[in-house]
C-alpha cells in the first residue's frame, strides 16, 4: 500500500452563484519519501487539495488514507492528534502567531504534548539549527525578514518530526534568491527521506520535485514525469 | 511551552490590545462597583439619619393599672407617684446581645417643682443623648452644659417670662435660663429641663429615674427581639417598642434600598454588555489564529482553554482595577451625593463580587466565541481574514 492513498476525492462549496465544485473526482497514490509537486491554473482545486489532503476540511465524497489511516473517518479530535503526528505544514503566508518568539513559534506544536519543558526546548533548537536560524530564536516574526519567517515556518513543521509535510506555495511570497534558498532547503530534507507535497505556481520550481500534479477544473490534467521521476527516486 | 507559555505571551507582548480589553472590562466593573458602593454608603447615611431621628423603645416603671390619659388628656388616678427605675440599672442596657444596635439611651426623671408661685413640671435628662435623639429641638440660646443650668420649653417660658440668661431659683438654688427651647407643639412646650443630677437633686429623688428612651438603630434589627433582651435585663420595668416610628422608618429604607437595587442591577447589566462586547470582539479577531492552533494539531478543547486561560487573566486584572477604581469613584462622589459625611463602606462581598461579575462575564463572552471558532474547520478559519 502507498504511503498516501486518494481515491475518488470530490469536494465542493455552496457559494452565491450555487455550488461550486472545487475537486471532481481525484485518484493518487504517493509513495514514501516522495517529493510531490501539485501545480495548475487559479482556482483548479490545487489548495483545496492540499486542505483535504492535510485534514484541515473534510470531502464532499472520497477518502484519504495516510500510512494506512483513513483520516477522514476520525473524529474532530481525533484528527487533530492525527495533524499533530502526522503532518507538518508550511503555510504560503507563514502564518506564524504574532506574539511568540522564533523559537517559541517552533515549539508551537509541542506546546499541547507532553513531554519535559527542556526537551521541548532542545528539539526546538535543533530544528531552528537545521533550517539555519539558532542566531535568531528570540526574535518576533515582525522583526525577521520574509526569508527568515518561511524558515520558521518549515522548523515549525519538521519540529514533531512528522512524516508528512504539506507546503501551500512557499516561495510565493519571497524574492527568487530567498525562494531558490528555501526550495534548496526543502530538498535537503526530501533528501533525507522526508515526504513532501508542495503546492506552486512557479514552474522553475518543477525541477525539484519527483513527481508533478497538474491539476485543472478540479480534475487531474496530466502527470508526465510519473514514472521518469519516480524511477530516478528508487 | 504549553498552553499558559501561549496565553502570558500574548497577553504580555500585546500590551495595547490586553491594555484594551481590561479598559472595556473596567469600566463596566468600576461603574458597577461605584452604584453599589454608593449605594451602601448612602443607605447607611439614610439609615444613621432615620435612626438617630428620635427614640423607638420607650423603658417605663411597671404600673399595676391601665393609662388614663390619650393625647394629652389625662383622667385621674394617674397622679399619684409611681414606681420608679433605678439608675444604677441603666448600665444593663449595654449589656444585651443586641447591645451594638442600641445608638443611644436617654433616661429622664420627671417631677413637679414652684416657680414665682406656679406648678412647673421639670424635667431631668443627661443632655448628651437627649439633644442627640431630639434632633428637632431648635434652641435659642445653648443646650444644657452644667448642673446649674436650665432650658425651658417655649410654653413655659412665656408663662414664666423668661429669656436666655435670666436667672431662677429652684428649691432654693439659683439656675440659669441657657436656652429656650422653639414650639415644638408637644408636650416639651410646657417643660423646664436641667441636668438628670440636679433634678434628681430637686425632687428628692436621688439615683431614680422615671423613664428611658432609646434610640435603636433598627436598619435591619430586630426590634422585637431587642424589646425582650431589654425587658429580661430590666425585669422591674415595663419596655415597648413605639411601633409606628419603627414600621415607618424600614418602610422608608426599604424603598430606598429596592430602588438602589434597582438602579444597579440595570448597571450591572449595562457592565456586563459592554465586557460581552469587547470579550467577543476579540476572540473573533483571533479567528486567523485559531485557524492556526487547529491546524497545528492543537484539539478544540486546547483551544477553548488557551481562550479562557486569557480571558480569565484578563478578567480577574479588570475586576480588580475595577474595584479599585470604583471605590476611588465613589470616595470622590460621596461628599457631592450627600449633606452630612457619609463613610465610605468597604461591604466585604463587593470585592469578591466585582473580580466573580468581570470573571463571569469575561469567561462567558469569550466561551462561545472560542467554541465557535474552535468548530470551525481550520481551513474555514485560516481564510477568515
Amino acid at each position: 500500500m502507498a504511503f498516501i492513498e486518494i481515491s475518488a476525492l470530490q469536494k465542493g462549496y455552496a457559494s452565491a452563484a450555487g455550488r461550486v465544485a472545487a475537486l471532481k473526482g481525484v485518484d493518487l497514490a504517493v509513495a514514501e519519501g516522495t517529493f510531490l509537486g501539485v501545480m495548475g491554473p487559479s482556482g483548479s482545486g490545487k489548495s483545496t487539495f492540499l486542505s483535504l489532503l492535510g485534514g484541515l476540511c473534510r470531502p464532499s465524497s472520497g477518502s484519504v488514507a495516510i500510512d494506512g489511516i483513513d483520516i477522514y473517518a476520525l473524529g474532530q479530535e481525533r484528527l487533530a492528534d492525527f495533524r499533530r503526528a502526522y503532518l507538518g505544514f508550511v503555510f504560503q503566508s507563514f502564518n506564524l502567531v504574532p506574539y511568540l518568539t522564533a523559537l517559541e513559534n517552533v515549539m508551537l506544536p509541542l506546546a499541547v504534548q507532553k513531554m519535559a519543558a527542556g526537551e521541548k526546548r532542545r528539539r526546538a533548537l535543533l530544528v531552528l539549527e537545521r533550517v539555519g536560524l539558532s542566531s535568531r530564536e528570540g526574535h518576533l516574526p515582525s522583526q525577521l525578514s520574509g526569508g527568515e519567517q518561511e524558515r520558521v515556518a518549515i522548523a515549525r513543521a519538521l519540529v514533531n518530526a512528522p512524516p508528512l509535510i504539506l507546503a501551500d506555495e512557499p516561495t510565493g511570497s519571497l524574492d527568487s534568491a530567498t525562494a531558490t534558498e528555501i526550495m534548496a532547503l526543502l530538498k535537503e530534507l526530501n533528501g533525507e527521506g522526508q515526504t513532501i507535497v508542495m503546492v506552486t505556481h512557479n514552474p522553475e520550481n518543477e525541477a525539484y520535485f519527483h513527481r508533478t500534479l497538474r491539476l485543472r477544473d478540479g480534475l487531474i490534467d496530466a502527470e508526465p514525469q510519473v514514472a521518469r521521476r519516480l524511477q530516478a527516486a528508487g | 511551552m504549553n498552553l499558559r507559555t501561549i496565553a502570558f505571551n500574548n497577553l504580555r507582548r500585546r500590551k495595547g490590545r490586553m491594555a484594551f480589553l481590561v479598559a472595556g472590562l473596567l469600566i463596566g466593573v468600576a461603574t458597577a462597583v461605584t452604584l453599589l458602593s454608593l449605594t451602601a454608603a448612602l443607605t447607611m447615611d439614610a439609615e444613621h439619619k432615620l435612626d438617630s431621628y428620635g427614640a423607638n423603645i420607650l423603658i417605663t416603671p411597671k404600673v399595676d393599672e391601665l393609662s388614663l390619659s390619650y393625647g394629652g388628656i389625662v383622667l385621674g388616678g394617674v397622679g399619684v407617684d409611681p414606681q420608679q427605675i433605678a439608675e444604677s440599672d441603666l448600665a444593663k442596657i449595654d449589656t444585651i446581645p443586641n447591645r451594638r444596635n442600641i445608638g443611644a439611651v436617654a433616661p429622664k426623671i420627671l417631677g413637679a417643682v414652684t416657680v414665682q408661685g406656679e406648678r412647673v413640671l421639670l424635667m431631668g435628662v443627661d443632655p448628651g443623648p437627649e439633644f442627640h435623639i431630639k434632633r428637632w429641638w431648635q434652641v435659642q440660646g445653648r443646650p444644657l452644659a452644667a448642673d446649674d443650668e436650665l432650658v425651658a420649653g417655649s410654653a413655659a417660658a412665656a408663662r414664666l417670662g423668661l429669656a436666655p440668661g435670666d436667672r431662677v431659683d429652684l428649691g432654693g438654688t439659683p439656675y440659669t435660663v441657657v436656652g429656650i427651647l422653639q414650639e415644638t407643639g408637644s408636650q416639651d412646650d410646657s417643660l423646664l429641663i436641667a441636668t438628670l443630677p440636679a433634678a434628681q437633686h430637686l425632687l428628692g429623688k436621688k439615683g431614680e429615674v422615671s423613664l428611658v428612651e432609646v434610640a435603636a438603630l433598627c436598619a435591619d434589627c430586630p426590634v422585637e427581639d431587642m424589646v425582650a433582651q431589654l425587658s429580661a435585663a430590666l425585669p422591674g420595668a415595663r419596655v415597648s417598642a413605639i411601633q409606628q416610628v419603627v414600621k415607618t422608618r424600614i418602610h422608608a429604607l426599604e424603598q430606598f434600598r429596592a430602588f438602589s437595587f434597582g438602579v444597579a442591577a440595570v448597571v450591572i447589566l449595562v457592565g456586563a454588555l459592554v465586557v460581552f462586547v469587547t470579550m467577543m470582539g476579540s476572540v473573533n479577531e483571533r479567528t486567523r489564529e485559531i485557524g492556526i492552533f487547529r491546524a497545528l494539531g492543537f484539539r478544540r478543547g486546547h483551544v477553548v482553554t488557551l481562550i479562557l486561560l486569557e480571558a480569565a487573566t484578563v478578567s480577574l486584572l479588570a475586576g480588580l482595577l475595577g474595584y479599585l477604581t470604583g471605590m476611588g469613584a465613589t470616595a470622590l462622589l460621596l461628599p457631592f451625593l450627600a449633606d452630612s459625611h457619609p463613610h465610605l463602606v468597604w461591604t466585604p462581598l463587593l470585592g469578591p463580587g466585582a473580580l466573580l461579575l468581570a470573571l463571569g462575564v469575561g469567561c462567558a463572552a469569550s466561551f462561545y466565541p472560542a467554541l465557535h471558532a474552535s468548530r470551525m474547520e481550520p481551513t474555514e478559519a485560516l481564510r477568515a481574514l
